[in-house]
């Protein structure tokens, strides 16, 4: 009704784009995102690029910067065959958690697109960056780019003075370990980026003139029995048990060089810098969806978006909350956007419009009547898990027609455990959440201990949730990488976590394979 | 806001990576490659577009939960017909109920395959074999020399003007000669500029005026760029290498040839072909046959048409004489000469045989290889047949005659790579 009545002139006509007419589509869009939606964002770099630029950020894991490694050119070819034989189109934009915001959008994107991924990127995920709290903690924004900067010139400059082979041995062995290279749980805060270099330097000095004491070669009191007392110490003194792989092996591993210590911590911390983006993939896609979707909308609604370009708008964005069933063919588990702006749709209907249900299930929530307050709070409080498990309603439970089924490796079928009525809704909703738990989807490893008596083997463990084990080929290599850093043998044992009950042993590294 | 235009940026940034990937990639190919040869089962060289490598050494392996095993709950969307309780029997392929729960990086290691391109391929492929002899007749006539950049000098086209050079000089030329810099000249007129009208000031402002005078005379006494200064891109004509290679291919086509063993000549010629476009820019074939007589044909009748008659190999030689003499001039062109046959001679002819190929042919040609082909089925290797026992009588050190024996079709790769094998390959 009021569209007729508040119609201002349309921001842009037919498909081409040109600067004017972003900058003017920007400036629109920013008044509803901070007018309506109360956004806080970081500032905005948008950057025009070419789609190889964009199979380039694609083959770097999005970063502007990074070092060079032969699986980013592994990557790189890969992508190109499928988009050169037109089995994947390319992403309308990459945006990366820093600050300034950088937004790449693809030159051949029309006007209407240009829109829609500058209401996506540039606020939606820039918002989400700047205020959920896991980014907050664990990454900084405003100096990863020097950081990348900083390890990208170290790493060529140790390949200078190393040997490419001698780097990327290391390399190869980091990123493998890279899911493991993460605080899970806040420490001593002391994430400033920007000091990095000047820590390695110092760091660098410290170690020359340390001699760890630990790795003496020369047994101090001969004959001494193992007390039971001295594994506990031990274990103390190594900070055991510890989860953060990298972390261990640059602070301990007895052989490597300082620039080896210093190539694993430079991928530690680009794991850490990548480590909330894991655990919030519904959460970000979710708000940057939600956030365009209103965006768009409250663009058209006062006449600034042609209709032509609200249609294509729409056919991109329902094309991206397309949720298949699970035995549509192209089914390949659940979508994060659709979920994502699913959940997010239904808050607000749960703050404005609540039904009886939703006041018992959202007391707090339901009919608050601040739909985009409350979505603010989700959006910087929460992460997928925990999302999942506080705000996912019953009504989007049987809108999805969500339902859990448990495959039990020990039963001749797979049975459906709860589906979408009274009595499942709980239980769908705490699988689904636990499905999202970054802690829970990747196995819990740790290194338990330190044969420092005998031959200086590196034990690890894995507690086995459900009796899912590790898969056997790619743990050998694993563990082969993880043995060349650590310099002696390493042993990796499964032991059930109720139980404690010993499951499986892997074992990996020279002396373990003459000993074979 | 800002908005950037990265479009003009360089392109290509991640071609380091993908070299570095390449060559990490040619690493493993060469591994299968010697495996390959080592495992005599090479089927085709021309069908380079195919080859794979296999995933397992470009893996980037993670510790990940196995596919199997275990207990597990699946969320999935769009139930229809299904109640608590219901069983639904296991997908085959085991991977769970739709796989909710694939790699953790979400995408199918096993499946990676890089393509290569033929040329690619053959890159890796041909990379340690060298052709011999190549230093013989490099550099023997200049038809086109190419110019190469040498150094700098004072005279020289406005258009191979050296600026960085240019300036250099002459900057050193004004720091010596202490050019007054603009900034000076600014400085004073700026002071003057400040000055009022008392006594003191009119007089430091004579003062000024007259050292303002003196920097100007000496500025420009001093040209910012002299005709000393000025330097040129100097070059140099550099003797361009042959690049032109003719290849020979010599067949018996009698009826003693059979169709196996004309294949196992053509896959031969094939290779030597490949090779050896990889080397010059230009490659001429030639294919003469021959029984009692010789001729030059088209590769269709080559390869594909049979002739019957006897067997005297050297009139094929005193073809190749022929053309050679008249078409390709040995100071123009690299020949090279590759010879098929089942050994078979008319006994006459021996002699003249070899006398030819000694005295006229071998000084003609970079490399002149002998492939003897014989039936698949019997191992006949051991026993010298005419041709060979001929020919082994020319072969002496530094000779440019190659000879070897194949049977079987896998055979031909080997026998290629061992001819040309790179010296440092045959003796690891």
């Amino acid at each position: 009704m009021n569209r007729l009545e508040t119609m201002e002139a349309p921001l842009f006509t037919g498909s081409d784009w040109d600067y004017d007419k972003l900058r003017q589509a920007y400036n629109a869009i920013e008044k509803v995102a901070f007018g309506e939606l109360g956004l806080d964002i970081y500032p905005n770099q948008i950057e025009v690029i070419t789609a190889e630029q964009m199979l380039d950020a694609y083959s770097s894991v999005g970063m502007p910067l990074m070092y060079k490694h032969w699986s980013f050119g592994k990557h790189f070819a890969r992508d190109e065959i499928l988009y050169r034989k037109g089995l994947r189109g390319l992403a309308y934009e990459i945006v990366i958690n820093s600050s300034p915001c950088i937004s790449y959008v693809m030159e051949e994107n029309s006007m209407a697109l240009q829109t829609l991924v500058m209401a996506h990127a540039a606020f939606g995920h820039n918002h989400f960056f700047k205020n959920n709290h896991l980014f907050q903690q664990w990454t900084d924004a405003a100096s990863i780019l020097n950081y990348l900067e900083f390890a990208k010139n170290y790493i060529a400059k140790c390949e200078e003075k190393h040997g490419f082979a001698a780097v990327e041995k290391v390399l190869d062995a980091a990123h493998a370990l890279m899911n493991h290279g993460v605080n899970r749980y806040p420490k001593k805060r002391n994430l400033d980026l920007s000091r990095e270099e000047a820590r390695e330097r110092e760091r660098a000095q410290y170690q020359e003139q340390m001699y760890n004491d630990l790795w003496r070669t020369v047994p101090g009191t001969a004959g001494s029995a193992v007390r039971p007392d001295e594994v506990a110490e031990r274990k103390k003194r190594l900070r055991l048990p510890e989860e953060n792989l990298l972390y261990f092996l640059e602070k301990t591993a007895p052989k490597l060089q300082p620039w080896q210590r210093e190539l694993l911590r430079i991928v530690r911390h680009i794991a850490q810098y990548f480590y909330p983006q894991r655990q919030t993939k519904v959460m970000n896609e979710g708000c940057a969806t939600f956030v365009h979707y209103h965006i768009v909308n409250r663009l058209y609604d006062t006449g600034r978006l042609p209709e032509g370009a609200m249609l294509e708008i729409l056919d991109s964005h329902t094309s991206v909350v397309r949720q298949p069933n699970f035995n549509d063919r192209e089914y390949s588990g659940l979508n994060p956007y659709a979920l994502g702006f699913g959940m997010m749709q239904d808050i607000v209907r749960i703050t404005t419009e609540p039904t009886d249900e939703d006041r018992a299930w959202f007391p707090e929530m339901a009919g608050n009547g601040d739909p985009y307050g409350t979505l603010r709070h989700a959006w910087a409080n929460y992460r997928d898990e925990s999302f999942i498990l506080q705000c996912l309603s019953p009504t989007l439970i049987r809108k999805m027609k969500l339902f859990t089924v448990r495959n039990d490796a020990e039963a001749p079928d797979m049975e459906v455990t709860d589906i979408h009525d009274e009595t499942g809704y709980r239980e769908v909703r705490r699988a689904l959440a636990r499905s999202y738990d970054v802690a829970e989807l990747e196995p819990d490893i740790q290194v338990v201990d330190v044969d420092l008596s005998g031959d200086r083997r590196l034990i690890l463990q894995h507690r086995v949730r459900n009796g899912v084990t590790l898969d056997k080929a790619d743990t050998k290599r694993v563990l082969r990488y993880l043995a060349s850093l650590w310099g002696y043998p390493v042993r990796l044992v499964e032991v059930d976590a109720t139980t404690d009950r010993w499951l499986h042993e892997h074992e990996e590294g020279d002396q373990a394979a003459s000993a074979a | 806001m800002n908005i950037i235009d990265r479009r003009l940026n360089p392109k290509g940034k991640s071609l380091t990576n993908r070299q570095r990937f390449l060559r990490r990639a040619r690493r493993h190919i060469q591994d299968a490659m010697r495996d390959v040869v080592r495992g005599r089962g090479i089927a085709d060289v021309a069908d380079g577009e195919k080859i794979s490598i296999p995933a397992d050494d470009l893996r980037e392996p993670v510790f990940h939960h196995a596919r199997e095993g275990g207990v597990r709950d699946y969320v999935l969307p769009g139930n229809k017909e299904y109640l608590r309780g219901d069983r639904i029997p296991r997908p085959e392929s085991g991977g769970g109920g739709g796989g909710s729960e694939g790699s953790p990086d979400g995408e199918g290691e096993d499946d990676f395959r890089f393509m290569l391109t033929k040329e690619e391929f053959l890159d890796i492929f041909l990379e340690d074999l060298e052709l011999p002899d190549l230093i013989k007749k490099k550099v023997q006539k200049l038809e086109s020399p190419a110019y190469a950049r040498a150094g700098f000098s004072v005279t020289g086209t406005p258009a191979s003007l050296s600026l960085v050079r240019t300036m250099r000089n002459s900057l050193s030329r004004r720091i010596a000669l202490q050019r007054p810099s603009l900034r000076q000249v600014q400085a004073l007129e700026d002071e003057i500029e400040k000055l009022g009208d008392s006594p003191a000031d009119q007089k430091r402002r004579a003062e000024l005026e007259a050292e303002l005078e003196k920097l100007g005379r000496k500025r420009r006494g001093i040209p910012f760029i002299d005709p000393i200064d000025v330097r040129y891109h100097r070059f140099e004509p550099v003797p361009k290498p042959i690049t032109k290679a003719v290849m020979f291919c010599l067949m018996d086509v009698s009826g003693s040839m059979n169709e196996h063993m004309k294949d196992l000549a053509k896959r031969f010629f094939m290779l030597l072909y490949v090779f050896l476009t990889r080397r010059y820019r230009h490659v001429d074939i030639v294919f003469i046959r021959h029984t009692h007589e010789a001729s030059e044909v088209d590769e269709q009748t080559f390869f594909y048409s049979t002739d019957t008659g006897g067997t005297v190999v050297s009139t094929a030689l005193a073809e190749m004489k022929k053309i050679a003499r008249e078409r390709y001039s040995s100071s123009e062109w690299n020949i090279y000469a590759a010879q098929a046959s089942d050994g078979d001679n008319s006994s006459g002819d021996n002699a003249r045989a070899a006398e030819l190929l000694e005295k006229e042919i071998l000084p003609l040609c970079q490399h002149f290889a002998y492939v003897e082909v014989g039936p698949e089925d019997r191992d006949w290797t051991s026993r010298d047949t005419e041709l060979w026992s001929t020919y082994k009588t020319l072969r002496k050190p530094g000779s440019v005659l190659a000879m070897r024996k194949v049977r079987r079709r896998n055979e031909i790769f080997p026998v290629f790579h061992d001819l040309f094998a790179r010296e440092q390959r045959v003796a690891s």
